[in-house]
């Protein structure tokens, strides 16, 4: 029992430190679209190792929490795509160190071809 | 062929249900199989997302690989995601690709898109038809219509057997 404890919290701590990591690339990266990037994904692992902790701790929870963590990977990515997706429609500049930009290049041409 | 798709609606309610009621008692599994087939049959008679699923016992065996090839990949990009920011220089090569699938079904697109999405590095921006449009965090090397096809494939390949 204290063994399961103390791996949960390690689990935990290990979730906390991915979140973190997403908090310092939200301060770091240069435009939306990475800032997306590192925002809404290092916070996927980080959440679910951070809930996963807290079924080890406590073991009555554990299916519930599967349950949570399912939901987590269902939404994620939904919202994050539909973010991007926007920003990209009402045109936010990408970053200067971008290398190339398909989807532009693609709607200008359909564009000039109407 | 409207039955396969009430029957795995049906189903993934009814399991949810009862994951969380955590009993196997008489009363709460008949209210829990009677809402569930309410719920399917008017939600899922017009609806055809889930009928290209092939309920094979293949199917149950590329599922289990689907989600262990899916979590490696997630665990291996967070890890190569928190050294790109940990990185005083960060080394980010950032751009927008275009990818093409094999994938037929709508549900399969959906399920690659959102893989993709959720490994981070990558996340897809739009889908027309066929062609994904993927945003990078670094695109290895110069060519990237190769690049593109890399990062469909590892996930396709296991698609392309669940759905066709």
């Amino acid at each position: 029992m204290e063994y399961l404890e103390i791996i949960g919290a390690i689990v935990t701590l290990i979730g906390a430190m991915f979140i973190l990591f997403a908090g310092i690339g939200l301060l770091r990266m240069p435009d939306i679209y990475n800032r997306i990037q590192a925002g809404t994904k290092a916070s996927t692992l980080g959440s679910m190792l951070t809930l996963l902790g807290i079924g080890l701790i406590h073991p009555d929870w554990l299916l519930k929490i599967v349950l949570l963590i399912i939901f987590i990977l269902i939404s994620n990515p939904v919202s994050s795509h539909v973010l991007g997706r926007a920003a990209h429609f009402i045109k936010v500049p990408l970053s200067s160190r971008t290398a190339v930009d398909k989807l532009a290049e693609d709607e200008d041409r359909v564009t000039q071809s109407k | 062929m409207k039955f396969k798709g009430i029957f795995v609606v049906f189903v993934m309610l009814l399991a949810i249900w009862l994951v969380l009621n955590n009993t196997l008692q008489m009363a709460p599994l008949l209210i829990g199989a009677g809402v569930s087939l309410l719920l399917s049959v008017v939600l899922c008679t017009k609806c055809s997302v889930f009928n290209d699923i092939r309920l094979t016992p293949k199917t149950f065996y590329y599922t289990l690989v689907y989600l262990g090839v899916f979590i490696v990949e997630l665990v291996k990009s967070n890890f190569d995601i928190a050294m790109r920011v940990l990185n005083p220089a960060l080394p980010i090569n950032p751009g927008i690709i275009k990818a093409e699938t094999i994938l037929k079904s709508k549900m399969a697109r959906l399920i690659l898109a959102n893989s993709i999405t959720l490994t981070p590095g990558t996340f897809t921006i739009d889908i027309k038809e066929n062609i994904l449009y993927i945003h990078c965090v670094h695109i290895d090397g110069d060519n990237t219509e190769k690049y593109a096809q890399s990062i469909v494939r590892k996930f396709e390949k296991y698609l392309e057997v669940l759905y066709g």
